[in-house]
């Protein structure tokens, strides 16, 4: 009896460990890029160059890597309000064509509501590398192309389809007797729609964003392809200026510190909002 | 759905106006939903019928397109490097697949299990996700450069490998550098569709089962498999379908090489459209894009479909 006790016993502390074990391992594998470019890039001069091993500093702190990439483009400053422009402007312009789209949707009766929406759904099965072409002469022929404006429009267009589903669904979820007792107040349409209902569907209006915000921040192609003067560039087009060097030589010290500049904002967004991240990431997963 | 909105309560004397009321009422609707239909019916639902006509034409980037009808179609069927492309993709979005679900599953099992410190795992294999791919693929080529990045340093430090390779300069090294890369990025994602799949199993189910003396293999592969049928089918399409429009990595990491070898379907496109400004003949390699991942759609319904069967 109590030999088994003590296999069990022996068993759980094996099991406890080879969990552990195996998911620090892992954790040690998914992170250390991250701590390397992070530690790495303040390096000094020269020193970026070099391998990093170890990752981090060893003759001083230094901030040397992020003045070599203020020197690529625009400066960096530049472009990183570039890209903020796109990315916020996308994230606010999103959120409130899909509210509105969203409460349509759900608690208004008008013909073709349902052909209406799976059209909506239905560019989710059409990628939107195979409409560059088009829409770069589109925009061109609107005088939109190399604009920053231009981009968030396709951004938002892109973010529609999931933003709205998600608004849908979110209005689906509330209520109805809250809608009929501020009716019987004479609270009414957009007024009803920014007072009462706004603050309930407020966590979905949150993964609308927080998506809409790190799409728009992280793409690249359509970045590439429609801006295409230096002073416009977001950060991922930037930082292709910054891989390809100058002479004929990479300065990786700036590579380092752009790509902390890029997943920086990232980080932070996900571990705050990670609740509402995670949300619309199932949602999209189980729809 | 929503006719529960009207058709719940009627109130005498609104009955009076009915048909009028109903009409402000569908204005109202379609005055919700306008912004968003013109923004995809102006940059999405547009540009793809465009893409249709234009791939009917020869267009240049200046100057008038000309009628050609289906020529860039049977120039695409002996089209070489269409084909090249299109094999490239194809091998890049089997092996991918294979290598992410390889890491995803134990991670979803791994991260399922009610353990001390499983939301902390969970968060760090998923951090890459949220990193963008351009990101990602920049930062790797920084680590994997020979001569001032992290890996072969590395490696050659451990002693594994005697002097430095340059995992960018071979085909073969490449490549597997940027299926590394991907799984680093992606397999937190797989991984996080894989464990909805999982918790959705019954504990009792798994507990009859294991009472009933049944082997951990067997559990999982008469178990846990069936039930997650839904689930690995959904995760399966998503990785095809974004393997086959990968761009970003092969732009940033290898620039398409060693050898031009390195052209994927969407690289292909953006070449002959806006390095060739062959704009017509990249119209028709869009549409052909368009229709293989319109079939894979279809098979995802065909996948994800209810049997009608419950279990």
């Amino acid at each position: 009896m109590t030999q088994a006790r003590k296999s069990f016993q022996r068993r759980r502390v094996l099991g406890i460990f080879a969990f552990h074990g195996s998911a620090s391992v892992l954790s040690l594998l998914f992170l250390t890029p991250f701590l390397v470019a992070f530690l790495g890039s303040f390096r000094a001069g020269q020193e970026a160059s070099s391998p990093p091993i170890p990752p981090w500093p060893t003759n001083g702190f230094s901030l040397d890597a992020y003045r070599a990439l203020d020197t690529f483009g625009a400066g960096i400053w530049q472009h990183t309000i570039n890209s903020l422009i796109v990315s916020l402007s996308t994230a606010l312009i999103t959120v409130v064509i899909s509210l509105l789209a969203g409460y349509g949707f759900s608690r208004h009766r008008f013909p073709m509501k349902n052909v209406l929406f799976v059209l909506l759904m239905a560019t989710l099965m059409i990628p939107f590398q195979s409409i560059l072409t088009p829409l770069f002469i589109m925009l061109a022929k609107l005088k939109l192309n190399n604009s920053l404006f231009g981009l968030t429009l396709v951004y938002v267009t892109l973010q529609l389809p999931f933003s709205v589903f998600m608004m849908r669904n979110a209005f689906d979820a509330v209520p109805k007797e809250i809608e009929e007792a501020a009716r019987v107040d004479g609270v009414r349409d957009l007024k009803l729609l920014t007072r009462v209902l706004l603050p309930l569907v407020m966590p979905g209006v949150a993964t609308v964003a927080i998506f809409a915000f790190l799409n728009a921040w992280n793409e690249f192609l359509a970045a590439l392809i429609f801006l295409s003067s230096n002073d416009e560039y977001t950060l991922p087009v930037l930082m292709t200026a910054v891989r390809v060097g100058r002479l004929g030589s990479i300065n990786w010290g700036a590579v380092q510190a752009g790509v902390v500049v890029m997943i920086i904002p990232c980080v932070i967004v996900f571990l705050l909002l990670q609740r509402y991240y995670m949300r619309g990431l199932t949602a999209g997963a189980v729809k | 759905m929503t006719a529960t909105s009207t058709s719940g309560k009627t109130r005498p004397q609104a009955s009076a106006h009915r048909p009028n009321r109903r009409r402000k009422e569908a204005l109202k609707g379609l005055f919700f939903i306008a912004p968003a239909m013109i923004l995809v019916l102006v940059f999405f639902v547009f540009p793809v019928l465009f893409t249709a006509w234009m791939s009917l034409h020869k267009w240049p980037l200046l100057g008038a397109p000309t009628w050609i009808g289906l020529r860039n179609y049977t120039r695409m069927f002996s089209d070489e490097r269409f084909y090249s492309a299109l094999g490239f993709t194809a091998y890049y979005t089997a092996i991918v697949t294979v290598v992410i679900f390889a890491f995803a599953f134990p991670m979803a099992m791994l991260v399922e299990q009610k353990r001390r410190a499983v939301p902390i795992y969970r968060t760090f294999f998923f951090l890459p996700v949220v990193v963008g791919l351009a990101s990602a693929s920049l930062l790797w080529t920084w680590l994997s450069n020979v001569d001032s990045g992290f890996f072969s340093p590395l490696l050659e430090q451990l002693g594994l490998t005697s002097g430095r390779i340059n995992l960018l300069a071979t085909f073969d090294l490449a490549f597997w550098t940027i299926i590394a890369m991907v799984v680093w990025k992606i397999a937190g994602f797989t991984m996080i569709i894989l464990l909805t799949g999982l918790q959705s199993i019954p504990a009792e189910l798994v507990e009859a089962t294991r009472i009933d003396g049944a082997k951990r293999w067997q559990r999982f592969r008469y178990l846990t498999l069936p039930l997650m049928r839904k689930t690995l089918a959904l995760a399966l399409v998503l990785s095809v379908t974004g393997s086959i429009l990968a761009f970003d990595q092969f732009y940033i990491m290898t620039s398409g090489g060693p050898q031009n070898r390195m052209i994927s379907i969407v690289y292909y496109i953006v070449n002959q459209s806006f390095v060739s400004f062959n704009l017509g003949y990249g119209a028709a390699l869009s549409i052909a894009v368009l229709v293989i991942l319109l079939v894979l759609s279809l098979a995802q319904f065909w996948l994800l479909r209810d049997k009608g069967e419950r279990a």
